[in-house]
């Protein structure tokens, strides 16, 4: 058997019903498109979450109030949280040398007021240590530092968000500005940072964590952020922090530590199962696209019935017959998944220009997967078929009308 | 001895009705022979045609071809034989209609694994021995009836096999062009081809040498 000539007999058949033969690859085409779509959209919200948490700072360990249990869920009515308290940090940091800085983090939004211009910020207060830990940089003035904090100095490193809006273009260095009812002195300007994980960074306070305290009159944590020295230090440094606050709070494990790489590694999971999911929906239209080419396959064995017949009166063998239509199947299914690798890489290159909200990433394996995916579609769909036209019998097949 | 037909019956069975075609026929046909089965529609002449093609199995009998036990062989080499020994031309001429002549005629090559430019090289030849290589890039459908089947008996050449099998040659041409199609035939047997046809008409069956006719599933005359 002369596999060129099965080819050209293949091309032939398929090009003498042209449109026939578009519709039938259409199913491929657009579930392979959309499986190399969704692919890519998924890997794009996995890498952008990525570099997003890259930039904030690495070997983070975060000390939030309250246990979350891994098997039962939140404990319903227990509220009575020991809450963190200040004192926790600096024990933390006393009693482990895996860890680099361990920053007391105080959180809430209040309005802000210079002169006739007011909004509602978030505010964080924070130590000297923490601008290190989160890789922050400033562009102008300075940090907070350890004495800012020990005198609870009224001072704010105010984010460019912050500045434009309530600042306008004046320097704002040495600027006083109104936060809750107390008046704060700006020392220093942020460097602009953008938006991370839909958070505006640059719309963001910074003060110490002890004026803060004053400011939302509390003595508890929102959590302390703490930096590891390295990577391979995170769980020795987990199990310490651990140790020091049960000991600490009576014997009672009643807050939680996780890792920023925890947190990346939990959200990319979840991101791959989606993809996963979504691509596997796509999958369905493939294998309707497959049924679509065994129905056009079963028409077309039927209609060349006679030609089947002659074939095999001049010496065609049952797997030549076999062979040929199993053939026209796959290339069927291939010039229809071929098709649909380029829609699916087109669709992924302009997305993000019209949604630029919408990352995208082209990845290899959805492309080889689509790709052999409408292949064996082909074969599969495409045996029933070729059995049947190879097992026909060539005196019935000749004399059919 | 090239073909030794010895008692064939052939059985069809449609649903739970047994319908015997062929009854015991007794045949032996030798190399260069030019045979006519004649016959009623219905007698089973095409059927015994098709037996003697390989295209169809007998249901019980002896059938050898060239000494080779017909029975015995798998529908593959049934197949081969077909392909190398056996040459069909059809009464509709059975031609592909997407291809032009020349492609007809080298279908049982492609089938014999023959290099593609042999192939065009001995479908030429037998276009032109068939007076058809002035036509040779047309498709049946620009064909006349009687070209068409003159491409039909180059296919049928193409793989020079030792028998030509025609069932009604002439069935579907005008008198002027059944008579060209039979002295194509006439001269081929004079070249040394066995040639088996069958035919209702006495006036085609008398260019044979030997006319067989079959009544009702058993031969009537002209055989052993």
């Amino acid at each position: 058997m002369d596999v060129i000539e099965v080819l050209r007999v293949s091309r032939d058949s398929i090009m003498s019903n042209r449109i026939r033969a578009f519709l039938t690859t259409l199913g491929v085409i657009i579930g392979v498109t959309a499986v190399i779509l969704l692919v890519s959209i998924g890997e794009g919200a996995r890498r952008y979450i990525q570099t997003e948490f890259s930039g904030l700072g690495s070997n983070i360990l975060i000390v939030v109030p309250g246990k979350t249990s891994k098997e039962g869920g939140t404990h319903m009515g227990t509220s009575a949280v020991r809450k963190l308290v200040y004192d926790d940090a600096l024990l933390i940091k006393k009693r482990s040398r895996h860890i680099q800085h361990s920053v007391p983090v105080v959180a809430g939004t209040s309005l802000i007021k210079h002169g006739s211009k007011s909004r509602s910020t978030y505010i964080i207060g924070v130590t000297e240590d923490y601008f290190e830990a989160r890789s922050l940089t400033i562009d102008s003035g300075r940090f907070i530092n350890t004495s800012d904090v020990d005198s609870g100095r009224n001072v704010a490193v105010i984010g460019r968000t912050v500045k434009k809006e309530i600042l306008g273009e004046a320097n704002p260095l040495g600027a006083l500005i109104t936060i809750g009812s107390t008046k704060y002195r700006v020392i220093g300007l942020m460097a602009p940072k953008g938006v991370t994980l839909g958070f505006d960074i640059d719309d963001i306070i910074f003060i110490p964590t002890t004026s803060a305290q004053v400011l939302f009159d509390t003595d508890s944590l929102f959590n302390i952020t703490v930096k590891v020295r390295s990577e391979e230090e995170i769980t020795a440094a987990k199990n310490e922090i651990k140790e020091t606050l049960i000991k600490k709070h009576a014997g009672e494990e009643d807050f939680t530590v996780f890792s920023q790489d925890e947190m990346l590694a939990t959200m990319e999971k979840i991101l791959k199962i989606m993809t996963a999911v979504l691509a596997g929906i796509a999958a369905i239209s493939l294998i309707v696209g497959g049924i679509g080419i065994m129905n056009i396959m079963l028409v077309s064995v039927k209609e060349r019935t006679r030609e089947i017949g002659l074939r095999k009166a001049v010496g065609a063998k049952n797997r030549d017959i076999l062979f040929q239509f199993i053939t026209e199947a796959v290339a069927l299914s291939l010039v229809g998944g071929l098709i649909g690798i380029l829609c699916g890489m087109a669709f992924t290159w302009v997305i993000p220009l019209f949604i630029p909200s919408l990352p995208t990433s082209l990845s290899a394996w959805a492309i080889f997967l689509a790709f052999f995916f409408s292949m064996s579609i082909g074969v599969f769909f495409g045996v029933y078929p070729a059995k049947k036209a190879a097992g026909m019998d060539p005196i019935t097949a000749l004399r059919y009308e | 001895m090239l073909i030794h037909l010895s008692d064939i019956r052939k059985t069809y069975v449609l649903g739970t009705v047994a319908l015997e075609v062929l009854k015991g026929i007794d045949l032996d046909i030798e190399k260069g022979d030019f045979i006519a089965i004649m016959g009623a529609s219905g007698s089973g002449k095409s059927t015994l045609l098709n037996i003697i093609g390989c295209l169809d199995r007998h249901t019980s009998g002896m059938y050898h071809f060239e000494d080779i036990d017909i029975a015995k062989r798998s529908d593959d080499e049934l197949a081969e034989i077909r392909n190398k020994r056996v040459g069909f031309v059809f009464q509709t001429f059975n031609l592909l209609p997407r291809f032009p002549a020349l492609k007809n005629v080298e279908l049982p090559m492609i089938y014999s694994s023959i290099p593609s430019n042999e192939r065009r090289d001995k479908a030429l030849e037998m276009l032109k021995k068939v007076g058809m290589s002035h036509r040779i890039e047309h498709k049946p459908s620009e064909l006349s009836g009687g070209e068409q089947q003159r491409v039909a008996i180059a296919r049928a050449l193409v793989m020079q096999p030792q028998i030509i099998l025609a069932d009604e040659p002439t069935g579907n041409l005008d008198s002027s062009s059944g008579k060209e199609i039979m002295n194509i035939f006439k001269e081929l047997n004079s070249e040394g081809v066995t040639i088996i046809l069958v035919t209702h008409e006495a006036a085609i069956a008398k260019d044979a040498k030997r006319i067989i006719t079959i009544k009702d599933g058993v031969c009537d005359s002209g055989c052993n």
